[in-house]
């Protein structure tokens, strides 16, 4: 069975629009009838994720195929990478500048909460070339 | 109880009007938008001080009743204009969040 397949390029630039894939991504889920669990876990995660690719990564593109039995997201960046991958999935780790600490973000439990409400996770990011962040969570 | 039972009870002032029809279930208070979204559960009150464009979205993700603006936080122009837009409920009280979550207890569980 093919996916329903979703696709949104995310602005680097602005945080207005931050959060709107993954609220479109949840409307989706919630239509296709996903359970109100998984729906939350998979709008946490990529919610982190987008909110992440906004403040370090300039934008980027959120893919998102929904299977019966699974949802798996793919976020890509071109943005700086991640020095240190152990270190950035510490909660209370952050690299985020003082103003986006200040709009409430930066508490470093962007990643730490990806992990928390996936069912796995993989980071591949390579210094000044970008991220790339799959996650997927199983329809349980 | 709904979220207009709340305004009445607390004498809130409404700074953006959703559903007022919603119930509310319980009470969350934080300003770290991660951690809400991540803790706050759905028809929760939120409590926080923090009336940015991103705290509106943190609330429709959440499916939060109303955001309670406590100690007189201020709702930016952007903000007011997306929960207008998303039909999210932003109320604002000179109270602190303290006592306004004791409140909320109270109506919650009046045999406390």
């Amino acid at each position: 069975m093919d996916p329903v397949r979703l696709h949104y390029d995310i602005s680097g630039s602005d945080f207005t629009t931050a959060g709107e894939a993954s609220g479109k991504i949840k409307k989706t889920l919630k239509s296709l009838g996903f359970s109100p669990a998984v729906v939350r876990n998979v709008t946490i995660a990529v919610y982190e994720a987008e909110i992440n690719m906004v403040i370090h990564a300039g934008g980027g593109a959120i893919d998102a195929d929904i299977f019966p039995d699974r949802i798996e997201v793919v976020l890509k960046d071109e943005g700086p990478g991640i020095q240190d991958i152990d270190l950035a999935m510490q909660e209370g780790w952050s690299t985020a500048p003082e103003n986006v600490r200040q709009l409430g973000f930066g508490a470093g439990m962007g990643l730490p909460n990806i992990k928390k409400y996936s069912d796995d996770l993989q980071i591949e990011s390579e210094v000044g070339r970008g991220t790339t962040i799959r996650i997927t969570v199983q329809n349980k | 109880m709904t979220v207009q039972n709340l305004i009445e009870k607390l004498d809130l002032k409404i700074l953006s009007e959703g559903d007022l029809s919603l119930p509310v279930k319980g009470c969350y208070c934080g300003d770290l938008l991660s951690w809400v979204m991540s803790r706050a559960q759905e028809g929760d009150a939120w409590l926080t001080v923090m009336g940015n464009i991103n705290a509106i979205g943190v609330a429709a993700l959440t499916e939060s009743a109303c955001i309670i603006l406590v100690d007189d936080a201020a709702l930016d122009a952007d903000a007011l204009k997306k929960a207008g837009e998303n039909g999210i409920t932003v109320l604002q009280t000179d109270k602190d969040a303290f006592s306004i979550a004791v409140w909320i207890n109270r109506l919650l569980n009046p045999e406390n």
